[in-house]
């Protein structure tokens, strides 16, 4: 018998050995949180809580926040469905995902790159942002070689909980990565140190 | 063969000493304790913080492990539904019986790139089948790179903890071992300064990462319905491993499907507040066989038994397989935290390992492991899907001895005879007082509490682990007759 048979037909006995199937108690929170400014509070409270920077600004300062996060120096990135508006008051280079040609490691793991993306859902709760690999987000591999990383969240966007954001993914056969502050380490004595291989340092710009 | 007619697992789950013996030997070890003691007791806080901000986590500990529960009962459909899903999206699906064979399957995969390499994240079920050793056997070097199996590794030693396996060093060890053992360091410049030590990991891994042709996981979660893969993680070489290579291989066990993706509105909350008590953990990665122009264009699943049939075939004991490896149980234990995680011989330690072991293996000395336990209970209480894991080990204990029930045994001699004495009153007094008068020439070495830590062959085998208690001045039957009289 090949293994798979094998271990299905050991499964199928092993599984008839204990209770049937009974219904999941799903009393616990999963309801739309109420919309509103707390929401965005309590988002930038955990981000920062979690060593990322936050800014606040309305739509037409989008650009200039931005670039304030920059280095003038820096090399900007950016998946190809980035509003060119948002990276409009950045002096340095900027370089399209995929314009003309798909970025390389090299490119992104060059000193001085900053990537700049959206987002899919972030969660106010735990401080997360989502990305799901939409046009505004783009590879995985845009949002982790690179040092830097700037993600812009509408107040729109952000989702009380858990299981509020997940329900508002479109597609969650995507490729998904969720980003709760940079990149960290527990494995020192158990304390949480920041700054390992992902990016070390995450801006999030919240906006109207 | 066990009585269900099903082989056992092999590989790193099965406990060459006698655990008595294994943590007699780590006792002696005052740093070991001093490290367990002082990172354990920081978890315990930060996890017990981050619970109390869910009002509802005791709902969600009853949800998790109803889904588990549903998920054992609907194993083979689901596992029949997972391999349809992730094939469809473009994965291809292995399966190994036991830990030699999903090390071949891995070994022939990694073998087909030409790759000498693979970059690895941090899986249970790749210590579990002791895939590196298996991969250096054929020439293949296997680069572990989270930051506590990179330390692991470059120490030559062995895992001690299911989520910080190098839990048993501190930072001034942990410096030393980088110093000594990293290729290319500056060993005078380096600090044990917790952020120089991630510096130091992160320019040590970078280049391999970005060159790597192989990736090896694990995963956290299966979702049937889709064919997904879950893994969560904190440093970024998790989405390294994940993203960069052209191929990824995933072992995983198959215990650990869920039935759908929303079932992770669960399991993405209990997991990080009881693993590493955050709120969540910095990255968590979902993909589904292949995306095009997006990570990994082959992509390889390996589904383990080893022992989970087996497990699964017991109804009391089956539950151990809802566990979601966050360690909670570990980090509570008043046991683990005094002999730490080599004493188990086997990659699962702690509470959750003193019944996970045995049952995946009857080898070796895993029978000694379920009275590796005060069964306080505080792994059941800290366990985010609610294994009853005091109640696995009473019932493992009870199997123990009814298979060796027929054979002489001086703990039931001795109990035979403690019965003839307790069936009758008269003959309970007249021990009693016997035993207080034998017992009168002790109190001049009783310490504060009354207690002995000696005594002389045959009682020594009690107090060669624990002081045995001297009886009392005075009866509560006496006491109670004075008290009336």
């Amino acid at each position: 018998m090949n293994a798979r048979d094998e271990i299905l037909r050991r499964v199928r006995a092993a599984a008839a050995a204990g209770p049937a199937a009974t219904a999941i108690p799903r009393d616990y929170d999963a309801a739309d949180g109420p919309p509103g400014a707390a929401l965005a509070d309590q988002l930038v409270d955990r981000l920062e809580d979690y060593k990322a920077r936050v800014r606040r600004c309305a739509e037409p300062d989008l650009a200039a926040t931005v670039a304030s996060l920059l280095p003038a120096t820096s090399t900007v990135v950016a998946p190809p469905g980035v509003p060119a508006a948002w990276l409009s008051a950045h002096a340095g280079a900027t370089l399209r995902d995929g314009d003309p040609a798909p970025l390389t490691v090299a490119d992104l793991d060059a000193p001085g790159v900053t990537v700049v993306t959206g987002c899919a859902v972030a969660v106010a709760e735990t401080g997360t942002l989502i990305l799901d690999a939409s046009p505004d987000q783009g590879r995985r591999l845009l949002t982790l070689v690179p040092d830097h990383h700037i993600c812009v969240v509408r107040t729109s966007q952000i989702a009380a909980r858990l299981p509020e954001a997940l329900r508002r993914l479109p597609d969650p056969t995507r490729p998904l990565t969720m980003i709760s502050g940079p990149s960290a380490t527990s494995d020192i004595e158990l304390n949480r140190v920041e700054g390992v291989h992902g990016p070390r340092h995450l801006d999030v710009v919240i906006t109207s | 063969m066990s009585a269900a007619g099903l082989p056992g697992g092999t590989g790193n789950i099965v406990a060459r000493l006698p655990f008595p013996t294994a943590a007699g030997r780590e006792l002696g070890d005052r740093q070991l304790r001093g490290n367990l003691r002082r990172a354990t007791h920081t978890i315990r806080d930060k996890r017990l913080r981050v619970v109390g901000e869910l009002a509802d986590w005791e709902q969600l500990r009853r949800a998790g492990a109803a889904i588990k529960d549903d998920v054992l009962a609907r194993l083979p459909e689901l596992l029949e539904r997972f391999e349809a899903a992730a094939t469809a999206a473009g994965a291809t699906v292995h399966w190994a019986r036991d830990a030699e064979e999903a090390c071949a399957v891995v070994a022939g995969l990694v073998r087909g790139t030409g790759a000498a390499e693979v970059v690895k994240v941090k899986s249970m079920a790749t210590q579990e089948i002791g895939l590196n050793e298996a991969l250096a056997a054929v020439g293949i070097d296997a680069v572990e790179t989270d930051l506590a199996e990179l330390i692991v590794q470059l120490a030559d030693d062995t895992p001690s903890h299911i989520l910080v396996p190098a839990i048993h060093y501190n930072r001034t060890q942990i410096r030393d071992i980088f110093a000594r053992r990293m290729a290319g360091i500056d060993a005078s410049a380096l600090t044990d300064d917790p952020p120089a030590l991630a510096e130091a990991a992160r320019r040590h891994l970078r280049a391999r990462f970005l060159s790597a042709k192989v990736g090896i996981s694990g995963a956290n979660f299966a979702i049937a319905d889709s064919g997904t893969l879950v893994v969560v993680e904190s440093e970024g070489n998790g989405r390294m491993c994940l993203t960069l290579p052209e191929t990824l291989i995933s072992v995983v066990g198959v215990e650990k499907l869920l039935p759908s993706f929303r079932d992770l509105e669960v399991f993405l909350q209990l997991l990080p507040r009881s693993s590493t008590g955050e709120r969540m953990n910095p990255y968590t990665s979902m993909w589904t066989g292949v995306t095009p122009g997006d990570g990994p264009q082959t992509v390889h699943i390996v589904l383990v038994d080893n022992g989970r049939t087996e497990t699964l075939a017991d109804p009391v004991g089956r539950q151990a397989l809802r566990c979601i490896r966050c360690s909670a149980c570990l980090n509570v234990c008043p046991v683990y935290e005094r002999v730490g995680g080599h004493a188990y011989g086997s990659v699962y330690p702690g509470p959750i390992g003193a019944i996970l072991s045995p049952q995946m293996s009857r080898g070796g000395a895993n029978r000694t492991l379920p009275y590796a336990s005060t069964l306080c209970g505080a792994c059941f209480d800290a366990c985010p899907v609610r294994i009853d894991i005091p109640q696995v080990l009473v019932h493992l204990r009870q199997s123990g001895v009814d298979a060796a029930r027929g054979r002489p045994s001086a703990e039931r001699t001795a109990m035979r005879a403690m019965s003839v004495v307790m069936r009758d009153r008269r003959r309970y007094a007249a021990a009693l007082r016997a035993a207080r008068r034998g017992a009168a020439p002790l109190r001049a070495v009783a310490g504060r509490r009354g207690t002995v830590r000696r005594l002389p062959w045959p009682l020594s085998a009690w107090t060669s682990v624990r002081d045995a208690p001297l009886p009392p001045k005075q009866t509560f039957r006496e006491w109670w007759v004075d008290e009336r009289s």
